[in-house]
């Protein structure tokens, strides 16, 4: 192979060393030798798994432990979830009629577009955010499928509670497949805007972050939101708390 | 109302926009508006309505209203009726067969230009084949240039993309050399950053800019953030050769972006006045894409097809260096596969080169998008052919900050290499100077040329 690097060290190895990045993937003709080129196409079928993939509900139950509660967003299937954003927005008729308490807080674990993040990841945050807030009220746990963010506000709303947190799965990238973001709405009702929410996103561990760091963050803004009266871009730029990546790029994607 | 009668059936059409929306191509963007058509067949009715309304018609009855958005004031007050003289006469159809006569060449194409409103750019399209989309825009030649020289015939530039998750200098820097190996970055050197932080994008455009004195490399480079942080980077005096923005084809949509045309005016003034390269007023670099308006919900009841070229009338007073659709970013809810992303990327292409644009396209897709790379290889080769200015370039075309995939820079010389394209001439003279490609313009490695650009990594 004449196109292959030059023999004697890879001189590609610092490149590589430096980013994440696929740098240094070196050339067959103008194209990709075979390695890297079915390295990408694992790592993107197991985001389009994980797009795909079917939330199971009787395993989150039960690594959930105690009662929750299953709702169906209003989008009957993933085609109809990924071509009308709204449907995973609203409950679908059929679900079930919510306890409405005095309820501090609901805790909401929804699918999003990464089933996979949630079987991963849920629980172990749910458990180790309720150990940080002993004086919450909780409303029991719902499962809800077919579910975007916003889909915490009709929940709460229902519930009659005070905040809301919405774990969900992240839009799968090629380097992680099973990150789980989690969405704290204070005063949750139907027609929230975005920009009323605070994230904490990235929790997948090892490479994101931790269970722990997670529920530290989560039950801090939790906290700030309890003292203001409010969750928002508000209270995140008074705090300045480190959070998603922001950026110019246009659209939701 | 607009008729069309089809034997024995009348299908409507309440007005012009219905009657442009239902003639789009099948989207989900259109039918998650409620505006797409209601069938197949009335789909091909409304063009063949489409295809016997007077141009002029466009001049007179106007989509978005003239009072309540100043997109719409752009367009009627900059018309140019000179430019427009030749075609004024035609109808949507005469002017798709105008448009493709073998009388038509690339000088009345570029003639016409200013006389093209988006709408008319837009109706025509909507007539129009993927192979037509192709065989007119390979006809028009737009150039631009700032220290590189894009869109001159039979060559094929790179937006050099070179994200990281942290903005980490040394990171950037990793992709950014990898990159020129390659023979990519000759558009720009564009980096989009992962925070809004005035002082990491200062940084970044300081280290693309101390490698670009210390290597002679005739590239310009951006940080694609908000005009406004780019005001304040002008003010902070870092090298800003480019001034960046999202636009939309609204004026609803463009405050959701937050921006309107006099802040352009402004972004643009000052970037000029900073005289980088007093030889060129071309320091304006746009994104845009189909849907942007609908999910600011800012789209009045217009199709995205139709509002994404009132983007390039937007962009165009401003004469920017670049201009690129991001068609498969936005979201499966706006283009939800790879046949959808294929014709929206043919369409932005045409529809911007058919008003004088100098038009790139990042041909990408999200993960919740029905599409691959095989899709991605598929449009790429077609806008080869119709000759875009600028496609990206990113890591093995996995972009690690924003989390999708767009084409890598092997992507670029299989293009390159396929259709006989070749860089931009003044990068291309940089890279044969360093031994980075050979005679017929194929990448070299050789070892002296590796090690010139891997030892900058420790200037990083």
């Amino acid at each position: 192979m004449p196109d292959a690097p030059a023999p004697g060290g890879d001189p590609f190895a610092a490149l590589r060393r430096a980013t994440p990045a696929r740098v240094g993937l070196g050339r067959v003709g103008q194209g990709l030798p075979t390695a890297p080129m079915l390295a990408f196409q694992l790592a993107h079928a197991r985001a389009r798994d994980a797009v795909h993939a079917e939330l199971d509900v009787e395993r989150v139950r039960a690594a959930l432990g105690g009662s929750s509660l299953v709702v169906h967003a209003a989008a009957p299937d993933r085609a109809a979830y990924l071509a009308d954003p709204d449907l995973g927005r609203r409950l679908d008729d059929g679900s079930p009629v919510l306890p409405r308490g005095d309820f501090d807080l609901a805790l909401v674990v929804a699918d999003g577009l990464s089933a996979t993040a949630v079987h991963a990841h849920a629980a172990a945050v749910i458990s180790a955010l309720i150990a940080r807030l002993p004086d919450w009220t909780l409303a029991p746990v719902v499962i809800a499928r077919q579910g975007r963010v916003a889909i915490g506000d009709p929940i709460g709303a229902a519930l009659g509670a005070r905040a809301v947190v919405v774990l969900i799965g992240e839009r799968p990238g090629l380097s992680a497949a099973d990150s789980l973001g989690a969405y704290i709405t204070w005063d949750p009702k139907p027609g929230r805007r975005d920009s009323e929410r605070n994230c904490v996103s990235n929790i997948r561990p090892p490479g994101g972050l931790s269970p722990d760091q997670a529920a530290d963050k989560i039950a801090w803004l939790l906290g700030e939101a309890r003292r203001l009266g409010f969750t928002g871009v508000d209270l995140k730029d008074r705090e300045a708390l480190a959070d998603g990546p922001v950026t110019s790029r246009l659209g939701p994607a | 109302m607009y008729l069309s009668d089809l034997a024995g059936t009348r299908h409507s059409f309440k007005d012009l926009k219905a009657l442009l929306a239902a003639a789009t191509p099948f989207r989900s963007g259109d039918q998650l508006a409620g505006i797409a058509a209601g069938s197949a067949e009335q789909r091909v009715a409304a063009r063949y309505a489409l295809a016997d309304l007077p141009l002029k018609t466009f001049l007179q009855e106007l989509l978005v209203p003239y009072e309540d958005d100043e997109v719409t004031r752009l367009i009627v007050d900059s018309h140019d009726m000179a430019a427009f003289a030749p075609i004024s006469h035609l109808t949507v159809g005469a002017f798709r067969e105008w448009l493709l006569s073998n009388e038509t060449g690339g000088e009345q194409l570029a003639a016409i230009a200013p006389g093209v409103t988006p709408e008319m750019a837009a109706a025509v399209c909507k007539l129009m084949r993927n192979q037509d989309l192709i065989a007119v825009a390979r006809k028009i030649g737009v150039t631009s240039a700032f220290r590189t020289t894009l869109g001159l015939p039979r060559r094929l530039s790179v937006r050099l993309q070179p994200n990281h998750a942290t903005d980490d200098p040394r990171g950037v820097a990793a992709s950014i050399l990898d990159g020129l190996m390659l023979g990519c970055g000759d558009a720009v050197i564009g980096v989009n950053p992962a925070t809004d932080n005035i002082e990491t994008a200062r940084d970044l455009l300081e280290l693309i800019d101390r490698l670009r004195q210390r290597l002679e490399i005739p590239i310009q480079s951006c940080v694609l953030t908000h005009v406004t942080n780019t005001l304040e980077l002008i003010e902070l005096g870092a090298p800003v050769d480019l001034t960046f923005q999202s636009i939309a084809g609204t004026e609803a949509a463009n405050r959701g972006f937050g921006v309107d045309l006099g802040l352009l005016a402004e972004a643009r003034d000052a970037t000029l006045a900073l005289g980088r390269n007093p030889l060129s007023d071309n320091v304006m670099y746009f994104e845009t894409g189909q849907g942007s308006a609908l999910s600011a919900d800012a789209h009045h009841g217009v199709d995205q097809q139709t509002l994404e070229a009132r983007a390039y009338a937007v962009a165009r007073p401003f004469r920017p260096l670049l201009v690129n659709s991001v068609v498969g970013f936005i979201g499966p809810e706006y283009l939800y596969d790879g046949k959808q992303i294929t014709r929206a990327g043919l369409e932005d292409h045409f529809c911007g080169k058919l008003m004088g644009l100098p038009m790139g396209v990042d041909v990408c897709y999200t993960n919740h998008a029905c599409a691959d790379q095989d899709d991605m290889d598929d449009l790429l080769t077609l806008l080869g052919v119709a000759g875009v200015n600028f496609v990206m370039g990113v890591p093995g075309a996995d972009d690690v900050m924003l989390n999708y995939q767009s084409t890598s820079f092997h992507d670029a010389l299989y293009v390159r290499e396929a259709l006989g394209l070749r860089p931009a001439p003044e990068f291309e003279d940089w890279l044969s100077r360093n031994g980075l490609i050979d005679d017929t313009g194929r990448i070299l490695e050789t070892k002296d040329a590796q090690r010139l650009l891997l030892d900058h990594l420790d200037h990083a």
